[in-house]
């Protein structure tokens, strides 16, 4: 398996001790990864849209964010062709249903509300890479990715 | 055993001859290293085991994938379903399976019967009494309560999400 594979992955959220955990968290858990930060939903966009670049395999997505929340983020990405193949992770502190339902029927994945210690989202973090991965590998029908962790 | 020495020494590659058929190889290999090693013992005919492990895991959830497109009814115990199918123990076959995937078979097998279940509950008409009975499950709430543990979302819950997600879709285009 996947010693070539490095999974490209990307956080966007407005909390720099949110970012600094998350990169801790995801170092410590055994797949090769590659994480690029930023600091809001228009950064990451404006990076996705880039030319020529490595586009992440998995997007890790705080809804409330200044200047481009998470949720425009989401629907821009899911109406752009060319970003059709990335699994959103929606990473919130809300556990408002009509947030994680909304997310979903705009074409959310995963909805993981973000952990209270650095071992339980260590824990998280890494059962969304281990479902994304099977998702890559396991012949299942990427329509009916839903998750809520 | 006389090339594999050769390419191992070729490329620098630190290791000690255990017999025949095994080979320690001494350090981690860098991915480039493995290309290069693969690529080299390919022309004499020789893969690197690990591709081997990778043809069994793929056999290993061809298999499973089977049993679940015809009837998971008929299979009363995986762990022989799957040794008499591919000629190997069920533990060397679990154990690679874990080393390999991240996940272990059984959990494997939980996720692909709900992608199972998923897809007959968005594709078919059928009850979830009917899914249930179809996927061999004792019961509805034992479908259930494997779909809410495995997907933290519950079938109905699940059910509106997919109608919304098709009407919001139909909007946009």
């Amino acid at each position: 398996m996947g010693y070539k594979e490095i999974l490209n992955i990307a956080l966007a959220d407005d909390d720099i001790d949110d970012r600094m955990l998350f990169k801790e968290a995801i170092e410590e858990i055994g797949i090769k990864t590659k994480l690029s930060l930023f600091n809001n939903g228009q950064e990451l966009m404006d990076y996705l849209n880039l030319p020529n670049i490595i586009l992440p395999n998995l997007i890790f997505l705080d809804l409330n964010m200044p200047i481009k929340n998470g949720m425009q983020c989401l629907k821009e990405i899911r109406m752009n062709p060319n970003l059709k193949e990335i699994s959103i992770a929606i990473y919130s502190t809300s556990s408002s249903e009509k947030d994680i339902e909304n997310t979903f029927v705009n074409g959310a994945n995963i909805y993981l509300n973000k952990p209270n210690n650095f071992s339980k989202l260590q824990e998280s973090v890494e059962r969304v890479l281990h479902l994304d991965w099977q998702y890559h590998t396991s012949n299942l029908n990427k329509d009916n990715f839903l998750f809520r962790l | 055993m006389a090339i594999l020495k050769e390419q191992l020494n070729k490329l620098a590659i630190p290791h000690i001859v255990h017999g025949p058929g095994e080979v320690e190889i001494k350090k981690q290999l860098l991915p480039k290293e493995i290309d290069e090693l693969s690529r080299n013992l390919n022309t004499y005919g020789i893969e690197i085991l690990e591709e081997q492990k990778t043809v069994l895991v793929q056999r290993i959830k061809n298999a499973i994938e089977e049993m679940l497109q015809e009837d998971p009814s008929q299979v009363l115990k995986i762990s022989s379903y799957l040794s008499d199918k591919l000629n190997y123990s069920y533990t060397y076959l679990s154990n690679l399976f874990s080393e390999t995937t991240y996940t272990s078979i059984e959990n494997y097998i939980i996720l692909k019967k709900v992608d199972r279940a998923k897809e007959l509950m968005t594709k078919t008409s059928l009850s979830l009494t009917e899914i249930a009975f179809h996927l061999n499950y004792s019961s509805v709430a034992h479908l259930s309560g494997q779909f809410k543990k495995t997907t933290g979302l519950t079938p109905t819950t699940f059910q509106k999400i997919v109608e919304k997600r098709k009407d919001n879709n139909q909007n946009l285009a």
